[in-house]
């Protein structure tokens, strides 16, 4: 077997003798037999109490498969089903209605099922380890482990075990399940295109297909939106990361009074909730918003400025209320580093007679580019995963193009809780979900390599 | 530094005044919206317009000294706490905020056990204990931080649903268990921390027969104040922050809204003229104790990443 050889080589560290290879070449006849009555090779050991509980799982497994599970995933390959249909009933002389199918909830149990069944291998394999183990140590002379020794090992070798049950359930079940379901959606006409609601089909890559091409209305906004989500991302992790670095360095300064005060200040605007301070600006800058107000009297302009209605002035606005948001969050992570640049630099640069704007770009720059290089990338793929700050200030809009499901200033994530929640186009949501996580994936590895480069050639250590 | 020539004293000393002008216009600039929503919140009539933010006894004498000046505007601003008591005390409105507020209340009080037990007891493991799995969980972890978090968020809600959570008194359950269910993902910063409690403490009690849980429970926890209650504040403001599942989790469902979901549905079209005032009293209320909070969650940021134990 290659692959256990393989897998052995790289987990030496974790080298565990009683692997399910070595239990089906080396295993007696019970430990053989657990591999179909599951916490045999247990009993045969004196392990009753963790015998029975194998047996006790792989029967409600068999008994889930046989009542619900069996169907559910036959379901899960064919999808489909049939709709729901009028019939006249003779006996009552009314007309009565079958119960449809709806194909979501089949995609639903059919997922989950798979989830449970592979709980159920991992528990098989589980098993077949345990009875390996306690073969070996009855023939060994030793006593295999009795079920309090096994309660207490987890809360000591085996904590790990008791720690991590519930957190990896919740992981488990609030977001890999789900995003799984999400990921098949992608590849079925799940979607009110034809009214394919309740009963939907496998269609492969068709969605793909219709995400790419630039002739059609869907392809035409993905590939605006990716244009606007990458200009965005640039722009608000770049003008928040200096703008935020340029005011840290100026409280900073030796001659700067009171820092305390004017850092609380800048925090202040960062503590309010988010919405909050959104969903305020959004007014402001509305038709009748206090800032045309102000515009009007004071500079005479004869309309109100269409701050949400233009997409280039929504673009701009958004990007200047994010400079309004972001500084702050930047200012509180930027100090403490800043404070940690070795003097000497500076004084060397002084006497080389440098002023501020090359020491700046010089040392300054490089230095922090450096240490907070890992924040640089977290704070840009969170700007492209952005949502509140879009979805609160312009709602993605103004809408140009009526045909068009996207508005001017729609992110991808936008624009994915639009198809889904508003519009009802799941399966291309679910598309546009996966470009999303690859747009991040490509960013986070490119950068990751290009910061580790830059690492090696100048460390600053 | 003594011998400084003149002129360079006298630029030193300009440039130090430019910089505190500098500030104090950023400062203004970004205090401002503040001061706006706060005089909002204490407006009386309603509407989005602001005619003016000057207080009426001030624009009264402007008005008797200088005739021409605010023509146009002939009452100013008369502070009234009107829309704070609408606020609290008109419940049987569209808007009962109480409930919202109290709503919230409930669900960040059980979301920040949970999530406070299980991001603790992640970091834990993927700090000191060493097995098969950690490096595949710490990997799946960084790639799924790379989805949209909502993206799964219809997922979810049909899971809710298929097991009944969606309806009546359940919602709060159900949002309790989307705040909290994912929330050993974030295991990355109180990781760090542990990292920095020396493991000789750790060593020295397994000598004395600890076994892993005590070292956890008696020593390692208590070392680990500030980046306990960093984990705690930080999930007890979760649910007054987010917005996005608990609009698709309640949907219509008024009872059971949370507060930014109310405060939301109040800057709708239909009732942004009537209660946009009571919005900003409401954001008012929200934001002090929400700042508070923050404040402290810094500060204990701060030492968290400090380290523990020093030397």
């Amino acid at each position: 077997m290659p692959k256990g050889k393989a897998g052995k080589k790289k987990n030496k560290e974790f080298y565990n003798p009683y692997s399910v290879t070595n239990a089906v070449k080396k295993g007696d006849i019970f430990t053989r037999l657990s591999m179909l009555i599951m916490g045999l090779g247990n009993f045969a050991r004196g392990q009753i109490a963790k015998g029975l509980a194998f047996l006790i799982l792989e029967a409600a497994y068999i008994f889930f498969m046989i009542k619900t599970g069996a169907s559910c995933i036959a379901d899960l390959i064919r999808l489909g089903g049939a709709e729901q249909q009028k019939y006249w009933n003779e006996a009552k002389q009314v007309y009565e209605y079958t119960q449809g199918d709806n194909s979501l909830l089949m995609l639903l149990f059919g997922v989950a099922t798979l989830f449970i069944t592979i709980i159920f291998i991992l528990l098989w394999r589980a098993s077949l380890k345990s009875a390996y183990k306690a073969q070996c140590m009855k023939e060994n002379g030793k006593k295999p482990d009795t079920f309090v020794q096994d309660i207490k090992s987890l809360f000591d070798k085996n904590l790990h075990k008791t720690l991590l049950a519930l957190p990896v359930t919740g992981v488990v079940v609030f977001t890999i399940l789900p995003l799984v379901f999400m990921i098949s959606m992608a590849f079925t006409n799940y979607s009110k295109l034809d009214s394919h609601l309740t009963i939907f089909n496998w269609v492969g890559l068709e969605n793909f297909g219709k995400i790419f091409s630039f002739n059609s209305s869907i392809g035409k906004s993905f590939w605006s939106a990716l244009g606007w989500t990458l200009i965005w991302a640039v722009f608000a992790t770049f003008s928040n990361y200096i703008l935020g670095m340029i005011l840290a360095i100026v409280i900073n300064r030796k001659n700067t009074r009171g820092k305390a005060f004017w850092r609380t200040i800048f925090m202040l605007s960062a503590a309010i909730p988010q919405f909050v301070s959104l969903l305020l600006m959004r007014t402001m800058f509305n038709r009748e918003g206090i800032i045309n107000t102000l515009l009007q009297r004071y500079f005479n302009l004869s309309e109100p400025m269409p701050f949400w209605d233009n997409a280039m002035l929504a673009r701009i606005v958004i990007i200047v209320v994010n400079i309004w948001i972001g500084i702050p969050f930047t200012m509180l992570q930027v100090t403490g580093v800043l404070q940690n640049i070795p003097e000497d630099l500076y004084e060397a640069a002084k006497v080389d007679g440098a002023g501020p704007v090359k020491t700046f770009f010089k040392i300054t720059l490089p230095y922090m580019l450096f240490v907070t290089g890992p924040y640089l990338i977290t704070s840009f793929t969170g700007n492209i995963n952005n949502f509140n700050v879009i979805y609160l200030l312009s709602g993605g809009g103004p809408v140009t193009d009526l045909s068009s499901t996207s508005g001017k200033t729609d992110l991808l994530v936008t624009w994915l809780y639009k198809l889904s929640v508003d519009q009802q186009y799941y399966n291309i949501a679910a598309v546009i979900g996966i470009m999303t996580f690859v747009v991040m994936a490509v960013v986070s590895l490119i950068t990751y390599h290009r910061t580790g480069s830059y690492k090696n050639e100048e460390g600053f250590q | 530094m003594k011998k400084m020539s003149k002129s360079a004293r006298i630029g030193k000393k300009t440039s130090n005044v430019f910089v505190h002008i500098l500030l104090g216009v950023l400062a203004f600039i970004w205090i401002l919206p503040i001061l706006f929503i706060i005089m909002v919140s204490f407006k009386s009539d309603p509407g989005l317009q602001v005619r003016t933010l000057l207080p009426d006894v001030i624009l009264q004498k402007v008005k008797l000294s200088h005739p021409d000046m605010f023509a146009n505007v002939t009452r100013g601003f008369i502070p009234t706490l009107d829309n704070y008591k609408k606020l609290f005390t008109d419940t049987t409105n569209v808007f009962n905020f109480p409930q919202m507020f109290l709503n919230t209340l409930i669900i960040s009080i059980f979301t920040c056990i949970i999530s406070a037990f299980f991001v603790l007891s992640v970091s834990y493991v993927m700090s000191r204990m060493r097995f098969k799995m950690r490096k595949p969980f710490m990997n799946v972890a960084l790639i799924l931080g790379m989805f949209p978090g909502f993206m799964s968020m219809i997922a979810v809600y049909y899971i809710l649903k298929s097991i009944g959570l969606t309806e009546g008194a359940m919602i709060r359950v159900a949002l309790v268990m989307v705040y909290s269910g994912g929330s050993g993902l974030s295991f990355y910063i109180a990781k760090g921390f542990f990292d920095t409690i020396p493991k000789s403490i750790d060593e020295a009690a397994y000598i004395d027969g600890a076994t892993r849980w005590q070292v956890f429970t008696r020593i390692t926890i208590p070392l680990s104040k500030p980046i306990i209650v960093y984990t705690v504040l930080q999930s007890f403001m979760a649910p007054w922050l987010d917005f996005i599942f608990a609009k698709v989790i309640c949907r219509a469902n008024k009872d059971y809204f949370t507060v930014s979901v109310g405060l939301w549905n109040m800057l709708e079209k239909e009732y942004i003229y009537s209660w946009f005032n009571c919005f900003a009293a409401g954001a008012v209320c929200i934001s002090i104790p929400i700042i508070i909070l923050f404040m402290v969650m810094q500060k204990f940021y701060r030492e968290g990443v400090a380290g523990a134990v020093k030397g």
